[in-house]
């Protein structure tokens, strides 16, 4: 239940921690597994396929543009950029509710394995600023992401995918 | 009392009462966000909002805190607002269920992602659950109905405020802060004299001028 609320600023600071500590553990054991495991998938949050159309449009930009969702998309383990997945994305914006078909459209990461998408500002709705994303192309394992803004003025919101192989 | 005197206090207190509720109302309506929502989103909101003034409202009614409505007249009026209230959390609930159903699904089932939901579903339960108990108080014992009637009005008041406290919406930050602890310390002060857990039952005031102010 908790993993859901990390925020990626409190994800930041407690890998700072766990950085620290393993500096200070020095070569010590319990660090290899952790290693050894690699870039752990990341997991559908709950919520984050609310409101999901499958199939929406790759889109140039959703409507009229001046908000930005941006984020990467990654392997499991080994942590490659993945290029060419498909992401789609709608949220509850000044121009159209999550539920409105004019809302969703999906872009295509690079090679680097980043995403951007032009969209309308998000506003909040059910009584959050946030978006939703999705990965459920067949390569790998579908994943739904509901990332929050930390503020209703932000004009840009990542989401990061770590994919696991279908 | 003298009766100018009296008059003047009734209503200061009305007045105060009306500004009361009317303040967050009217912040609300002025939300930038209404112009985003459609009208059944916007309906569920201000249910919610309406809701939450009735929760001033009650204490006040059932304590007979306000003026020419105390004892039973204040009693009679507060089972009907009670009534309103289980119809303005139906219409806050099926309006946000019209506008997005996995949400509401997900917030009935406490899978929710958002944390306010959990403590408005649980107000919500107990709201009904109040309202049942009234239905059935006189098959109840006057204690049990009293101590069972009462605790449900405290979860009640402590679910609202926290899903209202919680959530970034319609309702003015300002305004809903002090509408959720004035309908708190009410509850409170009310549920303490009210609920039957004093070691002795004080004689219940039936006015408040008689009360010695």
């Amino acid at each position: 239940m908790t993993t859901d609320f990390i925020s990626r600023r409190t994800l930041l600071a407690a890998s700072g921690v766990v950085g620290v500590s393993a500096l200070v553990a020095g070569t010590s054991r319990l660090i290899v597994p952790a290693e050894a495991k690699g870039l752990a998938p990341t997991r559908s949050m709950r919520g984050g396929s609310n409101n999901y159309l499958p199939g929406a449009p790759i889109v140039k930009r959703i409507g009229g543009g001046g908000f930005r969702m941006t984020g990467t998309v990654r392997r499991a383990g080994d942590g490659a950029p993945l290029a060419g997945q498909r992401i789609q994305i709608w949220a509850h914006t000044t121009e159209g509710h999550e539920r409105d078909k004019r809302s969703h459209g999906a872009t295509l990461t690079d090679a680097n394995g980043v995403f951007y998408m032009d969209m309308p500002q998000i506003v909040p709705a059910f009584g959050q600023p946030h978006g939703h994303l999705a990965y459920d192309g067949g390569d790998f394992e579908t994943v739904f992401l509901r990332p929050v803004m930390s503020s209703a003025k932000d004009t840009v919101l990542e989401a990061h995918f770590v994919l696991q192989p279908a | 009392m003298p009766t100018a005197r009296r008059r003047a206090r009734a209503f200061l207190i009305w007045a105060a009462l009306a500004a009361v509720l009317l303040v967050p109302l009217v912040a609300a309506v002025a939300s930038p966000l209404l112009q985003w929502r459609q009208p059944v989103y916007i309906a569920a909101g201000f249910a919610g909002i309406i809701a939450m003034s009735l929760l001033l409202l009650q204490p006040l009614l059932a304590g007979g805190y306000l003026p020419d409505l105390a004892g039973p007249r204040g009693r009679r009026i507060h089972r009907w607002t009670g009534g309103l209230l289980v119809a303005v959390v139906i219409v806050h609930v099926a309006g946000l269920w019209i506008t997005s159903p996995p949400d509401v699904i997900d917030a009935l089932s406490f899978r929710s992602p958002t944390p306010f939901s959990v403590w408005g579903v649980i107000a919500m339960w107990a709201v009904f659950a109040a309202a049942m108990l009234a239905i059935f108080r006189r098959r109840l014992r006057p204690r049990v109905w009293r101590r069972a009637h009462t605790g449900l009005a405290l979860l009640i008041i402590t679910g609202s405020v926290v899903h209202a406290l919680l959530i970034e919406g319609t309702m003015e930050t300002l305004s809903k802060a002090g509408l959720c602890l004035l309908a708190a310390a009410a509850t409170v002060i009310v549920a303490a004299d009210l609920g039957g857990w004093a070691r002795r039952q004080r004689p219940r005031p039936t006015d408040p001028s008689e009360r010695g102010q």
